[in-house]
């Protein structure tokens, strides 16, 4: 196994110590080790039923891994729902990308955490015009254009549907940004959209995982690509480093069994 | 010329998008009538159209009945207008209610029956207090009676469906058998009056009063007046109507400006995607079914201020028709989508029909026939708009 670490100064934002999930006799992920460091995008390739999304599930807080432990800024950290890995910063953007369609762009980036005022000292009602200013500086921020904040955004295209669960992730302060899948469903033009916020989201120092079966876009954006196989992480590469080759060669495990089992 | 060509060319062929219309020179435009238009200019701008129409088109409905039943002598008053809307304020009272359940995508098909359950406990609460008790304490114990019912039907319908996860078509009609098996059984079956003088004011009196020599009076018709001088009394803005209103005011504050009202949306909406958000989607059902069968309690209550007494069967025929007036006001039965506004114009959609058949002279029972087309177009219109729009 080979693992590099591209700044080893620095603090991972995330780390996991040998975690471990098993469905009853199928062990899904098998003591893996992960570090995720400020700025860097991971890509986490494998074939189906590799583990990479028991792997993803267990950092975003769906499932609790059975063995290991995982760290956050250094600090060990236990998650029980999705709620508790967000609360520690990190942000998932599940494939089927987890947005309201009957609600706005605005409302959707503000989902489950809407700003709220007091009138007349006893009602709390919703500060629309907050929500959409905030939204607009955000949106801005991340140079993402959405035609109409205030239409329900089924109306929107697959690219800025992403756009939109991205900004909200960002608005929040994500620590870690989890993709599963971003560009799957999405034109051409809309995944060089997604790869450019992917970047800026870099420049901002978050780092990023990406889930991807898409080799050209796993070396368009990462900087260290991760192979899963069988519940076991076998490559942990820097990205210019290798090339489609080695990585696919990992995936179906024709140079090398797994080491840490 | 030029201008004028081009621009109707774009009507007809509906192409460039409603924002570069005022742009439009004849020099420009001369050329890009078919090649550059892009087709997505195009289809946003039906959409748009779609949309204003599907937003609309209950509005347009309403105003049509009203004209049409217009030609016809005494539709078109004061007294039958106010009539309409005193004799419907039930039937908006439990539109507003579901309209919450119906916006997270649910359905509550006990509302009729909790609200007969709830006029027959608070009758019979009303009526075995002591005679000598004051209007205030029979009326006060009627009120708290009818919330109490909605209150445990609401919660136990609630906790049936986000806890137990049964279907709420199924715990709703679960809850529409025990409502109406337990209001027959505390009647026995009829009516149950409640004879306290007074009562029936709060349901059939109006806020202003006017007699040609008494002048005007509030809240009771001018004193000294009786018999058949009551009949030259004009009277104004029912109480039922004053309660419809302040239903209305409150359920769409509750609905649009506050965060319940806004994550109501987003369970209707996707509710995998309300509760990833920490959206508490359970807690939140629950309190939308105790809305709806509180409203339904309430609708109880204002049933025997206006018939001085319950029944079970007092809501059995509005629970449909609340849902049917939901469904035209714009809601969608699949969630996410629906306003009190809607529910309004629905509930006025339904009123307007009843009363319009009646008094055109047609025999009242097509008016279930009308609202059954009606129930049906709507739907048609909202999936038409849903598949343009998707």
């Amino acid at each position: 196994m080979t693992s590099q670490n591209p700044n080893p100064e620095k603090r991972p934002i995330l780390s996991c110590n040998g975690i471990t999930k098993r469905f009853g006799g199928l062990v899904a992920v098998n003591r893996v080790s992960l570090e995720v460091f400020p700025g860097e995008v991971v890509g986490l390739v494998g074939d189906n039923g590799a583990g990479k999304s028991t792997l993803i599930h267990m950092i975003s807080g769906v499932y609790r891994p059975d063995e290991g432990q995982m760290l956050v800024d250094g600090t060990e950290v236990r998650f029980s729902s999705p709620m508790d890995a967000r609360s520690m910063g990190i942000e998932t953007i599940f494939q089927d990308l987890a947005l309201c369609n009957n609600l706005s762009a605005c409302d959707n980036i503000f989902l489950g955490r809407e700003l709220v005022r007091r009138r007349l000292g006893i009602f709390k009602t919703l500060d629309r015009e907050g929500m959409r200013k905030e939204s607009e500086r955000i949106l801005k921020e991340l140079d993402i254009v959405i035609p109409g904040l205030q239409r329900p955004i089924r109306q929107l295209s697959g690219g800025q549907r992403q756009a939109v669960a991205i900004s909200r992730s960002v608005y929040w302060n994500a620590k870690l940004l989890i993709m599963d899948e971003p560009t799957a469903a999405l034109g051409v033009p809309e995944q060089r959209k997604v790869k450019e916020l992917v970047q800026k989201l870099k420049e901002r120092r978050v780092p990023v995982i990406i889930i991807s079966h898409n080799m050209q876009e796993v070396f368009s954006v990462a900087d260290r690509v991760v192979v899963m196989r069988r519940g076991h992480k076998v490559a942990d590469l820097i990205a210019r480093e290798t090339n489609g080759e080695e990585i696919v060669s990992y995936i179906v495990g024709k140079e090398q069994t797994p080491t840490d089992r | 010329m030029d201008n004028n060509q081009t621009f109707i060319q774009k009507l007809l062929h509906r192409q460039g998008s409603t924002a570069d219309i005022p742009s439009t020179s004849g020099a420009q435009q001369r050329g890009d009538n078919s090649v550059k238009n892009h087709p997505a200019g195009a289809r946003a701008d039906r959409k748009w159209i779609l949309q204003v129409i599907g937003r609309l088109w209950a509005w347009l409905f309403l105003t049509v009945l009203i004209l049409y039943f217009s030609f016809t002598p005494g539709f078109l008053d004061l007294g039958n207008f106010q009539a309409v809307l005193a004799n419907n304020s039930l039937l908006l009272i439990l539109a507003l209610g579901q309209s919450f359940v119906i916006i997270t995508g649910g359905i509550d098909l006990s509302t009729g029956f909790v609200m007969g359950l709830a006029s027959v406990a608070a009758s019979l609460v009303m009526r075995s207090l002591p005679a000598e008790s004051g209007l205030f304490l029979v009326i006060s114990a009627g009120f708290i009676t009818c919330i109490l019912v909605g209150l445990v039907s609401g919660y136990i319908n609630g906790i049936v469906i986000a806890r137990l996860n049964v279907p709420p078509f199924i715990a709703t009609l679960g809850m529409y058998g025990i409502a109406r098996g337990i209001g027959y059984v505390l009647s026995g079956g009829p009516p149950v009056s409640v004879n306290t003088p007074g009562i029936g004011h709060f349901g059939n009196g109006y806020v202003l009063y006017h007699h040609p020599e008494a002048g005007f009076s509030f809240f009771q018709p001018p004193a000294g007046i009786s018999g058949p001088a009551l009949r030259e009394v004009a009277s104004y803005l029912p109480f039922q109507v004053v309660y419809i209103i302040i239903a209305l005011v409150l359920m769409h504050f509750i609905l649009s400006k506050t965060k319940f009202g806004q994550h109501v949306y987003a369970i209707g909406g996707n509710s995998i995607a309300a509760r990833r958000a920490g959206i508490p989607v359970n807690q939140i059902l629950v309190k939308v079914y105790i809305l709806s069968a509180v409203m339904a309690s309430i609708a109880g209550f204002l049933y025997v201020m206006r018939y001085v007494g319950g029944v079970a069967t007092a809501g059995d025929a509005l629970m449909l028709s609340s849902i049917a007036a939901i469904v035209i006001g714009g809601a969608s039965l699949m969630g996410g989508e629906g306003t009190m506004i809607g529910a309004l114009v629905g509930s006025l959609i339904v009123a307007v029909i009843q009363n319009g058949l009646i008094i055109i002279g047609v025999d009242p029972f097509w008016q279930y026939v009308a609202v059954g087309v009606i129930i049906i177009l709507a739907v048609l219109i909202d999936q038409a708009k849903a598949k343009v729009l998707s």
